[in-house]
Protein backbone atom coordinates (compact mmCIF):
# COMPACT_ATOMS: atom_id res chain seq x y z
CA UNK A 1 0.00 0.00 0.00
CA UNK A 2 1.56 3.32 -1.05
CA UNK A 3 1.55 6.39 1.12
CA UNK A 4 1.20 10.06 0.29
CA UNK A 5 2.76 12.14 3.03
CA UNK A 6 2.79 15.81 3.91
CA UNK A 7 5.82 17.02 1.97
CA UNK A 8 8.47 19.38 3.17
CA UNK A 9 8.11 22.36 0.89
CA UNK A 10 11.03 24.31 2.26
CA UNK A 11 13.95 23.90 4.62
CA UNK A 12 12.09 25.77 7.34
CA UNK A 13 8.74 24.01 7.03
CA UNK A 14 7.55 22.13 10.12
CA UNK A 15 3.82 21.79 9.56
CA UNK A 16 1.43 22.29 6.69
CA UNK A 17 -2.32 22.53 6.31
CA UNK A 18 -4.11 20.21 3.92
CA UNK A 19 -6.39 22.79 2.37
CA UNK A 20 -8.03 20.87 -0.44
CA UNK A 21 -8.05 17.41 -1.90
CA UNK A 22 -7.99 17.25 -5.67
CA UNK A 23 -8.65 13.50 -5.76
CA UNK A 24 -11.15 11.11 -4.20
CA UNK A 25 -10.97 7.49 -3.14
CA UNK A 26 -11.09 5.39 -6.27
CA UNK A 27 -9.37 7.95 -8.53
CA UNK A 28 -6.39 6.64 -10.45
CA UNK A 29 -3.28 8.78 -10.07
CA UNK A 30 -0.05 8.92 -11.99
CA UNK A 31 3.32 10.03 -10.83
CA UNK A 32 3.40 13.80 -11.01
CA UNK A 33 -0.36 14.36 -10.80
CA UNK A 34 -1.45 17.12 -8.49
CA UNK A 35 -3.47 15.54 -5.71
CA UNK A 36 -3.80 18.19 -3.02
CA UNK A 37 -3.31 21.80 -2.10
CA UNK A 38 -1.17 22.46 0.95
CA UNK A 39 -0.93 25.73 2.78
CA UNK A 40 2.44 26.62 4.25
CA UNK A 41 3.04 29.89 6.03
CA UNK A 42 4.02 31.46 2.75
CA UNK A 43 1.68 30.25 0.07
CA UNK A 44 -0.83 27.68 -1.08
CA UNK A 45 1.08 25.06 -3.02
CA UNK A 46 -0.25 22.40 -5.34
CA UNK A 47 1.33 19.11 -4.35
CA UNK A 48 2.05 16.19 -6.62
CA UNK A 49 2.04 12.49 -5.84
CA UNK A 50 5.18 10.60 -6.75
CA UNK A 51 3.71 7.14 -7.11
CA UNK A 52 1.15 5.82 -9.51
CA UNK A 53 -1.84 3.85 -8.36
CA UNK A 54 -5.35 4.32 -7.15
CA UNK A 55 -6.36 6.48 -4.22
CA UNK A 56 -7.49 4.11 -1.51
CA UNK A 57 -8.25 6.33 1.44
CA UNK A 58 -7.90 10.00 2.32
CA UNK A 59 -6.74 10.07 5.93
CA UNK A 60 -6.65 13.77 6.67
CA UNK A 61 -9.69 16.01 6.21
CA UNK A 62 -9.47 19.37 4.48
CA UNK A 63 -8.47 22.15 6.82
CA UNK A 64 -6.23 20.05 9.04
CA UNK A 65 -2.74 21.16 10.00
CA UNK A 66 -0.22 18.30 10.35
CA UNK A 67 3.52 17.91 10.72
CA UNK A 68 5.66 17.28 7.67
CA UNK A 69 5.84 13.54 7.05
CA UNK A 70 2.32 12.75 8.25
CA UNK A 71 0.62 10.20 6.02
CA UNK A 72 -2.19 12.06 4.27
CA UNK A 73 -3.54 9.33 2.03
CA UNK A 74 -3.03 5.72 1.10
CA UNK A 75 -2.69 4.45 -2.41
CA UNK A 76 -3.12 0.96 -3.71
CA UNK A 77 -1.64 -0.52 -6.88
CA UNK A 78 -3.74 0.05 -9.96
CA UNK A 79 -4.57 -3.58 -10.53
CA UNK A 80 -5.77 -4.30 -7.00
CA UNK A 81 -9.54 -4.31 -6.43
CA UNK A 82 -10.94 -1.68 -4.09
CA UNK A 83 -12.02 -2.99 -0.68
CA UNK A 84 -15.46 -1.37 -1.07
CA UNK A 85 -16.73 -0.18 -4.40
CA UNK A 86 -17.87 3.38 -3.78
CA UNK A 87 -20.01 4.90 -6.52
CA UNK A 88 -18.24 7.93 -7.93
CA UNK A 89 -21.00 10.50 -8.26
CA UNK A 90 -18.88 13.58 -8.65
CA UNK A 91 -17.73 14.83 -12.00
CA UNK A 92 -13.97 14.51 -12.51
CA UNK A 93 -11.86 17.39 -11.23
CA UNK A 94 -10.44 19.29 -14.22
CA UNK A 95 -6.67 19.18 -14.71
CA UNK A 96 -5.10 22.43 -13.56
CA UNK A 97 -4.15 24.70 -16.45
CA UNK A 98 -0.99 26.79 -16.38
CA UNK A 99 -1.94 30.23 -15.12
CA UNK A 100 -1.79 32.84 -17.84
CA UNK A 101 -1.16 36.48 -17.23
CA UNK A 102 -4.61 37.46 -18.42
CA UNK A 103 -6.69 34.51 -17.33
CA UNK A 104 -8.37 35.49 -14.07
CA UNK A 105 -11.71 34.23 -12.81
CA UNK A 106 -14.61 36.43 -13.83
CA UNK A 107 -15.03 37.68 -10.28
CA UNK A 108 -11.52 38.83 -9.50
CA UNK A 109 -10.43 37.96 -5.97
CA UNK A 110 -10.64 40.99 -3.69
CA UNK A 111 -7.34 42.74 -3.08
CA UNK A 112 -5.71 40.97 -0.19
CA UNK A 113 -2.72 41.84 1.90
CA UNK A 114 0.40 40.32 0.37
CA UNK A 115 1.57 37.15 1.98
CA UNK A 116 -1.92 35.62 1.92
CA UNK A 117 -2.43 33.02 -0.69
CA UNK A 118 -4.98 34.47 -3.07
CA UNK A 119 -7.35 31.73 -4.23
CA UNK A 120 -5.44 29.51 -6.60
CA UNK A 121 -8.56 28.18 -8.20
CA UNK A 122 -8.22 28.93 -11.86
CA UNK A 123 -10.62 28.69 -14.79
CA UNK A 124 -10.84 25.06 -15.82
CA UNK A 125 -8.61 23.83 -18.64
CA UNK A 126 -10.32 23.92 -22.04
CA UNK A 127 -10.37 20.14 -22.24
CA UNK A 128 -12.27 19.71 -18.96
CA UNK A 129 -15.96 18.78 -19.07
CA UNK A 130 -18.44 21.36 -17.74
CA UNK A 131 -18.95 20.93 -14.01
CA UNK A 132 -22.17 21.62 -12.08
CA UNK A 133 -21.63 23.91 -9.09
CA UNK A 134 -23.02 21.47 -6.49
CA UNK A 135 -22.55 17.87 -7.58
CA UNK A 136 -24.63 15.04 -6.18
CA UNK A 137 -22.34 14.31 -3.27
CA UNK A 138 -22.62 17.94 -2.10
CA UNK A 139 -18.99 18.82 -2.70
CA UNK A 140 -19.04 22.49 -3.54
CA UNK A 141 -16.57 24.01 -5.94
CA UNK A 142 -14.70 26.61 -3.98
CA UNK A 143 -11.27 28.17 -3.82
CA UNK A 144 -8.95 27.18 -0.99
CA UNK A 145 -9.18 30.65 0.55
CA UNK A 146 -12.98 30.54 0.39
CA UNK A 147 -12.99 27.13 2.03
CA UNK A 148 -10.71 28.28 4.78
CA UNK A 149 -12.74 31.38 5.53
CA UNK A 150 -16.02 29.48 5.45
CA UNK A 151 -14.64 26.85 7.81
CA UNK A 152 -13.44 29.51 10.23
CA UNK A 153 -16.79 31.28 10.18
CA UNK A 154 -18.82 28.11 10.34
CA UNK A 155 -20.57 28.94 7.06
CA UNK A 156 -21.86 26.14 4.87
CA UNK A 157 -20.34 26.60 1.43
CA UNK A 158 -23.41 25.03 -0.13
CA UNK A 159 -25.50 28.05 0.91
CA UNK A 160 -23.30 30.54 -0.85
CA UNK A 161 -23.80 31.66 -4.41
CA UNK A 162 -20.50 31.39 -6.24
CA UNK A 163 -19.34 34.05 -8.65
CA UNK A 164 -16.05 32.44 -9.65
CA UNK A 165 -15.42 30.44 -12.80
CA UNK A 166 -18.16 27.86 -13.40
CA UNK A 167 -20.07 28.93 -10.32
CA UNK A 168 -17.20 28.35 -7.90
CA UNK A 169 -17.35 30.07 -4.54
CA UNK A 170 -14.52 32.52 -4.13
CA UNK A 171 -13.45 34.29 -1.00
CA UNK A 172 -15.41 37.44 -1.83
CA UNK A 173 -18.59 35.39 -1.94
CA UNK A 174 -17.97 34.04 1.55
CA UNK A 175 -17.19 37.51 2.88
CA UNK A 176 -20.45 38.80 1.46
CA UNK A 177 -22.34 35.99 3.16
CA UNK A 178 -20.85 36.60 6.57
CA UNK A 179 -23.16 38.00 9.20
CA UNK A 180 -22.16 41.46 10.29
CA UNK A 181 -20.08 41.34 13.44
CA UNK A 182 -21.78 42.58 16.62
CA UNK A 183 -20.97 46.06 17.82
CA UNK A 184 -18.21 45.82 20.37
CA UNK A 185 -16.91 48.52 22.70
CA UNK A 186 -13.18 49.15 22.41
CA UNK A 187 -12.69 48.06 26.00
CA UNK A 188 -14.52 44.82 25.33
CA UNK A 189 -12.48 44.25 22.18
CA UNK A 190 -9.23 44.70 24.02
CA UNK A 191 -10.42 42.43 26.84
CA UNK A 192 -11.43 39.77 24.32
CA UNK A 193 -7.97 39.91 22.75
CA UNK A 194 -6.25 39.55 26.11
CA UNK A 195 -8.47 36.72 27.27
CA UNK A 196 -8.44 35.06 23.82
CA UNK A 197 -12.20 35.10 23.50
CA UNK A 198 -13.77 34.79 20.09
CA UNK A 199 -16.15 37.75 19.96
CA UNK A 200 -18.45 35.92 17.63
CA UNK A 201 -19.34 33.54 20.42
CA UNK A 202 -20.18 36.24 22.95
CA UNK A 203 -23.80 37.21 23.55
CA UNK A 204 -24.05 40.98 23.74
CA UNK A 205 -26.17 42.50 26.50
CA UNK A 206 -25.44 46.13 25.74
CA UNK A 207 -27.64 48.49 23.74
CA UNK A 208 -28.70 46.93 20.45
CA UNK A 209 -26.97 43.66 21.30
CA UNK A 210 -23.58 45.29 21.66
CA UNK A 211 -20.88 43.28 23.41
CA UNK A 212 -19.68 44.86 26.65
CA UNK A 213 -16.69 44.18 28.84
CA UNK A 214 -18.89 42.32 31.29
CA UNK A 215 -20.11 40.04 28.50
CA UNK A 216 -16.54 39.18 27.57
CA UNK A 217 -15.56 38.51 31.16
CA UNK A 218 -18.59 36.28 31.56
CA UNK A 219 -17.67 34.33 28.44
CA UNK A 220 -14.12 33.89 29.68
CA UNK A 221 -15.31 32.62 33.05
CA UNK A 222 -17.64 30.14 31.37
CA UNK A 223 -14.91 28.91 29.09
CA UNK A 224 -12.36 28.45 31.85
CA UNK A 225 -14.73 26.52 34.09
CA UNK A 226 -15.74 24.17 31.28
CA UNK A 227 -12.04 23.27 30.70
CA UNK A 228 -12.42 21.02 27.66
CA UNK A 229 -9.69 18.47 27.13
CA UNK A 230 -8.71 17.76 23.56
CA UNK A 231 -8.43 14.07 22.73
CA UNK A 232 -4.81 13.12 22.22
CA UNK A 233 -3.75 12.93 18.64
CA UNK A 234 -6.27 15.48 17.41
CA UNK A 235 -4.59 18.18 15.37
CA UNK A 236 -4.50 21.52 17.23
CA UNK A 237 -6.67 24.13 15.56
CA UNK A 238 -5.26 27.63 15.24
CA UNK A 239 -7.01 30.35 17.33
CA UNK A 240 -9.81 31.89 15.25
CA UNK A 241 -8.85 35.31 13.90
CA UNK A 242 -11.16 38.19 14.67
CA UNK A 243 -11.46 39.49 11.14
CA UNK A 244 -9.96 39.33 7.68
CA UNK A 245 -7.26 41.92 8.35
CA UNK A 246 -6.22 40.10 11.51
CA UNK A 247 -5.95 36.98 9.38
CA UNK A 248 -3.77 38.88 6.95
CA UNK A 249 -1.54 40.09 9.75
CA UNK A 250 -1.27 36.56 11.15
CA UNK A 251 -0.21 35.14 7.81
CA UNK A 252 2.21 37.94 7.14
CA UNK A 253 3.68 37.51 10.59
CA UNK A 254 3.92 33.76 10.09
CA UNK A 255 5.69 34.20 6.78
CA UNK A 256 8.11 36.73 8.22
CA UNK A 257 8.86 34.31 11.04
CA UNK A 258 9.53 31.52 8.57
CA UNK A 259 11.87 33.74 6.58
CA UNK A 260 13.54 34.98 9.77
CA UNK A 261 14.21 31.42 10.91
CA UNK A 262 15.63 30.45 7.53
CA UNK A 263 18.00 33.39 7.13
CA UNK A 264 19.13 33.24 10.76
CA UNK A 265 19.95 29.59 10.34
CA UNK A 266 21.74 30.30 7.09
CA UNK A 267 23.96 32.96 8.62
CA UNK A 268 24.60 30.87 11.70
CA UNK A 269 25.55 27.67 9.94
CA UNK A 270 26.92 28.55 6.54
CA UNK A 271 30.36 30.12 6.23
CA UNK A 272 29.60 32.57 3.40
CA UNK A 273 32.22 34.06 1.11
CA UNK A 274 31.44 36.84 -1.31
CA UNK A 275 32.61 37.75 -4.78
CA UNK A 276 31.49 40.47 -7.12
CA UNK A 277 32.20 41.66 -10.62
CA UNK A 278 30.77 44.03 -13.20
CA UNK A 279 29.45 42.81 -16.52
CA UNK A 280 29.20 44.89 -19.67
CA UNK A 281 25.77 43.99 -21.03
CA UNK A 282 25.78 46.30 -24.04
CA UNK A 283 25.98 43.44 -26.54
CA UNK A 284 23.29 41.51 -24.70
CA UNK A 285 20.90 44.46 -24.60
CA UNK A 286 21.50 45.36 -28.25
CA UNK A 287 20.81 41.78 -29.26
CA UNK A 288 17.69 41.69 -27.11
CA UNK A 289 16.37 44.95 -28.55
CA UNK A 290 16.79 43.73 -32.10
CA UNK A 291 15.19 40.41 -31.29
CA UNK A 292 12.25 41.92 -29.42
CA UNK A 293 11.57 44.45 -32.18
CA UNK A 294 10.13 41.75 -34.44
CA UNK A 295 8.21 39.97 -31.77
CA UNK A 296 4.74 40.59 -30.34
CA UNK A 297 4.71 41.73 -26.72
CA UNK A 298 3.77 38.30 -25.41
CA UNK A 299 7.03 36.93 -26.80
CA UNK A 300 9.40 39.63 -25.64
CA UNK A 301 12.35 38.51 -23.58
CA UNK A 302 13.58 40.41 -20.55
CA UNK A 303 17.26 40.73 -19.58
CA UNK A 304 16.40 38.68 -16.48
CA UNK A 305 15.78 35.63 -18.65
CA UNK A 306 19.15 36.02 -20.37
CA UNK A 307 20.88 36.29 -17.02
CA UNK A 308 19.09 33.24 -15.68
CA UNK A 309 20.02 31.15 -18.69
CA UNK A 310 23.65 32.31 -18.57
CA UNK A 311 23.80 31.38 -14.89
CA UNK A 312 22.37 27.94 -15.58
CA UNK A 313 24.85 27.24 -18.38
CA UNK A 314 27.78 28.48 -16.27
CA UNK A 315 26.86 25.96 -13.58
CA UNK A 316 27.73 23.16 -15.99
CA UNK A 317 31.31 24.40 -15.78
CA UNK A 318 31.33 24.83 -11.98
CA UNK A 319 29.04 22.13 -10.59
CA UNK A 320 30.20 22.57 -6.99
CA UNK A 321 27.89 25.57 -6.76
CA UNK A 322 24.88 23.55 -7.86
CA UNK A 323 23.74 21.15 -5.17
CA UNK A 324 23.25 20.69 -1.47
CA UNK A 325 25.28 20.58 1.70
CA UNK A 326 23.74 17.85 3.83
CA UNK A 327 25.16 15.61 6.54
CA UNK A 328 28.58 17.13 6.35
CA UNK A 329 29.16 16.82 2.62
CA UNK A 330 28.37 18.41 -0.67
CA UNK A 331 26.04 16.47 -2.92
CA UNK A 332 25.93 17.77 -6.48
CA UNK A 333 22.43 17.96 -7.91
CA UNK A 334 21.31 15.88 -10.90
CA UNK A 335 20.02 18.81 -12.82
CA UNK A 336 20.30 22.57 -12.87
CA UNK A 337 17.18 24.10 -11.33
CA UNK A 338 17.80 27.69 -10.31
CA UNK A 339 15.39 29.06 -7.76
CA UNK A 340 14.17 32.45 -8.93
CA UNK A 341 13.78 34.90 -6.07
CA UNK A 342 10.37 36.51 -6.44
CA UNK A 343 9.48 39.37 -4.19
CA UNK A 344 5.89 39.21 -3.07
CA UNK A 345 4.05 42.45 -3.34
CA UNK A 346 4.26 44.32 -0.07
CA UNK A 347 6.88 42.05 1.45
CA UNK A 348 8.09 38.50 1.61
CA UNK A 349 10.02 36.29 -0.73
CA UNK A 350 9.74 32.89 -2.39
CA UNK A 351 12.24 31.30 -4.74
CA UNK A 352 10.56 28.62 -6.85
CA UNK A 353 12.70 26.57 -9.18
CA UNK A 354 12.80 26.92 -12.95
CA UNK A 355 13.58 23.31 -13.75
CA UNK A 356 16.39 22.38 -16.14
CA UNK A 357 17.02 26.00 -17.06
CA UNK A 358 20.26 25.07 -18.81
CA UNK A 359 18.45 22.83 -21.28
CA UNK A 360 15.61 25.13 -22.24
CA UNK A 361 15.73 27.68 -25.02
CA UNK A 362 15.44 31.33 -24.18
CA UNK A 363 11.80 31.66 -25.19
CA UNK A 364 10.87 28.77 -22.94
CA UNK A 365 12.90 30.19 -20.06
CA UNK A 366 11.15 33.54 -20.46
CA UNK A 367 7.73 31.96 -20.62
CA UNK A 368 8.36 29.87 -17.53
CA UNK A 369 9.83 32.83 -15.72
CA UNK A 370 6.64 34.79 -16.36
CA UNK A 371 4.61 31.86 -15.11
CA UNK A 372 6.68 31.42 -11.96
CA UNK A 373 6.47 35.09 -11.04
CA UNK A 374 2.73 35.13 -11.66
CA UNK A 375 2.06 31.99 -9.67
CA UNK A 376 4.42 32.97 -6.88
CA UNK A 377 2.35 36.10 -6.39
CA UNK A 378 -1.14 34.79 -6.95
CA UNK A 379 -0.91 31.16 -5.98
CA UNK A 380 -0.50 27.94 -7.88
CA UNK A 381 3.12 27.09 -7.31
CA UNK A 382 3.74 23.35 -7.41
CA UNK A 383 5.50 21.17 -4.88
CA UNK A 384 8.34 20.37 -7.25
CA UNK A 385 8.98 24.05 -7.82
CA UNK A 386 9.20 24.69 -4.09
CA UNK A 387 11.61 21.90 -3.28
CA UNK A 388 13.87 21.42 -6.28
CA UNK A 389 15.94 24.59 -6.42
CA UNK A 390 19.63 23.71 -6.63
CA UNK A 391 20.85 27.31 -6.34
CA UNK A 392 19.12 30.67 -6.04
CA UNK A 393 19.30 33.61 -8.40
CA UNK A 394 18.11 36.98 -7.27
CA UNK A 395 17.61 39.72 -9.79
CA UNK A 396 16.64 43.08 -8.44
CA UNK A 397 15.47 44.26 -11.81
CA UNK A 398 15.98 47.71 -13.07
CA UNK A 399 14.48 49.61 -10.20
CA UNK A 400 16.58 48.09 -7.49
CA UNK A 401 20.00 48.79 -6.10
CA UNK A 402 23.26 48.32 -7.92
CA UNK A 403 24.18 45.05 -6.31
CA UNK A 404 22.97 42.45 -3.86
CA UNK A 405 24.92 40.00 -1.73
CA UNK A 406 22.38 37.45 -0.77
CA UNK A 407 21.83 35.00 2.03
CA UNK A 408 22.15 31.37 0.97
CA UNK A 409 19.03 29.20 1.40
CA UNK A 410 20.15 25.99 3.10
CA UNK A 411 20.76 23.29 2.04
CA UNK A 412 21.83 25.11 -1.16
CA UNK A 413 25.43 26.27 -1.34
CA UNK A 414 25.26 29.45 -3.36
CA UNK A 415 23.17 32.45 -4.31
CA UNK A 416 23.79 34.59 -7.39
CA UNK A 417 22.79 38.25 -7.49
CA UNK A 418 22.19 40.54 -10.44
CA UNK A 419 21.79 44.23 -9.67
CA UNK A 420 20.35 47.08 -11.61
CA UNK A 421 21.59 47.80 -15.13
CA UNK A 422 23.36 51.16 -14.88
CA UNK A 423 25.20 53.26 -17.42
CA UNK A 424 28.83 53.42 -16.37
CA UNK A 425 32.10 54.62 -17.80
CA UNK A 426 33.88 51.62 -19.25
CA UNK A 427 37.42 51.19 -20.50
CA UNK A 428 38.13 48.76 -23.32
CA UNK A 429 41.04 48.60 -25.74
CA UNK A 430 42.54 51.75 -24.29
CA UNK A 431 39.38 53.81 -24.85
CA UNK A 432 36.74 55.01 -22.44
CA UNK A 433 33.06 54.94 -23.25
CA UNK A 434 29.74 54.54 -21.51
CA UNK A 435 28.21 51.11 -21.31
CA UNK A 436 25.22 49.53 -19.59
CA UNK A 437 26.76 47.53 -16.77
CA UNK A 438 25.31 45.13 -14.24
CA UNK A 439 26.86 44.14 -10.94
CA UNK A 440 27.00 40.38 -10.66
CA UNK A 441 27.62 38.83 -7.26
CA UNK A 442 28.07 35.45 -5.69
CA UNK A 443 27.62 34.46 -2.08
CA UNK A 444 28.76 30.86 -1.62
CA UNK A 445 29.28 28.24 1.06
CA UNK A 446 32.99 28.01 1.72
CA UNK A 447 32.62 24.36 2.75
CA UNK A 448 31.57 23.43 -0.78
CA UNK A 449 33.65 25.78 -2.94
CA UNK A 450 36.38 28.36 -2.77
CA UNK A 451 36.99 31.79 -4.24
CA UNK A 452 38.93 30.49 -7.21
CA UNK A 453 36.05 28.31 -8.40
CA UNK A 454 33.56 31.02 -7.55
CA UNK A 455 35.52 33.46 -9.71
CA UNK A 456 35.59 31.03 -12.61
CA UNK A 457 31.83 30.77 -12.34
CA UNK A 458 31.33 34.55 -12.49
CA UNK A 459 33.76 34.82 -15.40
CA UNK A 460 31.81 32.16 -17.26
CA UNK A 461 28.55 34.06 -16.81
CA UNK A 462 30.27 37.24 -17.99
CA UNK A 463 31.54 35.49 -21.14
CA UNK A 464 28.16 33.96 -21.90
CA UNK A 465 26.49 37.35 -21.66
CA UNK A 466 28.87 38.66 -24.33
CA UNK A 467 27.44 36.14 -26.79
CA UNK A 468 23.69 36.40 -26.21
CA UNK A 469 22.85 34.77 -29.54
CA UNK A 470 24.31 31.53 -28.20
CA UNK A 471 22.15 31.48 -25.07
CA UNK B 1 -12.97 56.02 -26.28
CA UNK B 2 -13.06 59.06 -24.07
CA UNK B 3 -10.15 60.12 -21.93
CA UNK B 4 -11.83 58.96 -18.69
CA UNK B 5 -12.55 55.61 -20.31
CA UNK B 6 -8.96 55.21 -21.41
CA UNK B 7 -7.71 56.13 -17.96
CA UNK B 8 -10.13 53.68 -16.37
CA UNK B 9 -8.87 50.95 -18.69
CA UNK B 10 -5.25 51.69 -17.78
CA UNK B 11 -6.04 51.66 -14.07
CA UNK B 12 -7.91 48.41 -14.47
CA UNK B 13 -4.92 46.80 -16.19
CA UNK B 14 -2.69 48.14 -13.43
CA UNK B 15 -5.03 46.73 -10.82
CA UNK B 16 -4.68 43.23 -12.25
CA UNK B 17 -0.95 43.45 -11.73
CA UNK B 18 -0.82 45.47 -8.52
CA UNK B 19 -4.11 44.68 -6.79
CA UNK B 20 -3.20 46.34 -3.53
CA UNK B 21 -2.79 49.78 -5.13
CA UNK B 22 -6.04 51.74 -5.13
CA UNK B 23 -7.02 53.75 -8.19
CA UNK B 24 -7.38 56.85 -6.06
CA UNK B 25 -3.80 56.48 -4.84
CA UNK B 26 -2.28 57.04 -8.27
CA UNK B 27 -0.95 60.51 -9.01
CA UNK B 28 -1.51 60.79 -12.77
CA UNK B 29 1.61 62.86 -13.33
CA UNK B 30 3.99 60.66 -11.36
CA UNK B 31 5.80 57.48 -12.36
CA UNK B 32 3.47 54.49 -12.48
CA UNK B 33 6.35 52.09 -11.92
CA UNK B 34 7.36 53.80 -8.73
CA UNK B 35 3.86 54.29 -7.37
CA UNK B 36 2.82 50.72 -8.00
CA UNK B 37 6.25 49.19 -7.34
CA UNK B 38 6.43 47.55 -10.76
CA UNK B 39 9.52 45.64 -11.75
CA UNK B 40 10.45 44.96 -15.36
CA UNK B 41 8.28 41.83 -15.47
CA UNK B 42 5.29 43.72 -14.09
CA UNK B 43 5.78 46.53 -16.57
CA UNK B 44 6.02 44.10 -19.47
CA UNK B 45 2.81 42.47 -18.27
CA UNK B 46 1.14 45.87 -18.06
CA UNK B 47 2.24 46.83 -21.55
CA UNK B 48 1.08 43.47 -22.88
CA UNK B 49 -2.33 43.90 -21.28
CA UNK B 50 -2.74 47.41 -22.59
CA UNK B 51 -1.71 46.29 -26.04
CA UNK B 52 -4.30 43.53 -25.90
CA UNK B 53 -7.02 45.75 -24.47
CA UNK B 54 -6.47 48.44 -27.07
CA UNK B 55 -5.63 46.14 -29.95
CA UNK B 56 -2.21 47.60 -30.69
CA UNK B 57 1.42 46.54 -30.62
CA UNK B 58 3.51 48.71 -28.34
CA UNK B 59 7.20 48.73 -29.35
CA UNK B 60 9.85 48.74 -26.63
CA UNK B 61 11.01 52.13 -27.88
CA UNK B 62 7.63 53.56 -26.83
CA UNK B 63 7.89 52.43 -23.19
CA UNK B 64 8.92 55.93 -22.03
CA UNK B 65 5.55 57.16 -23.33
CA UNK B 66 3.84 54.98 -20.76
CA UNK B 67 5.67 56.29 -17.74
CA UNK B 68 2.73 58.05 -16.11
CA UNK B 69 -1.04 57.73 -16.25
CA UNK B 70 -1.26 61.05 -18.11
CA UNK B 71 1.34 59.87 -20.62
CA UNK B 72 -0.47 56.54 -21.10
CA UNK B 73 -3.76 58.30 -21.73
CA UNK B 74 -2.22 60.56 -24.37
CA UNK B 75 -0.31 57.72 -26.05
CA UNK B 76 -3.26 55.35 -26.17
CA UNK B 77 -5.65 58.03 -27.36
CA UNK B 78 -3.31 58.81 -30.25
CA UNK B 79 -2.33 55.26 -31.11
CA UNK B 80 -5.70 53.55 -30.86
CA UNK B 81 -8.16 55.96 -32.45
CA UNK B 82 -10.41 53.13 -33.63
CA UNK B 83 -11.37 52.65 -30.02
CA UNK B 84 -12.61 56.27 -29.78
Amino acid sequence: MGEFRMPSLGADMVTGTLVEWRVHPGDPVHRGDIVAVVDTDKAAIEVEVWESGVVDELLVPEGTRVPVGTVLARLRPADEAAPVAAPVLEPPVPAPAPAEAGALPSAAPPPQAPGISVPIFRPAAKAAPPVAPTPATGRVRASPAARRLAAERGIDLGTIHGTGAEGAVVRADVERAMPHPPRVSPVAARMAELLEIDLRTVAGTGAGGAVTRADVERAAAARDSAAPSAPSGAPASPPPPLDASALARDRNAAMRQAIAAAVARSKREIPHYYLWTHVDVSRALRWLEARNADRPMEERILPAALMLKATALALRAVPELNGFWTEGAFRPADGIHPGVAVFLRGGGLVAPALLDADRKDLDTVMGELRGLVQRARTGGLRGAEMTSATITVTNLGDRGVEGVLGVIYPPQVAIVGFGKIVERPWAEDGMVGVRPVVELTLAADHRASDGHRGSLFLEKITDLLQKPEEL
Amino acid sequence: MTDPEIRAAVLNALHQIAPEVGADEIDPAASLREQADLDSMDFLNLVTRLGRDFGIQIPEADYPHLATLDACAAYLAARAPQHA
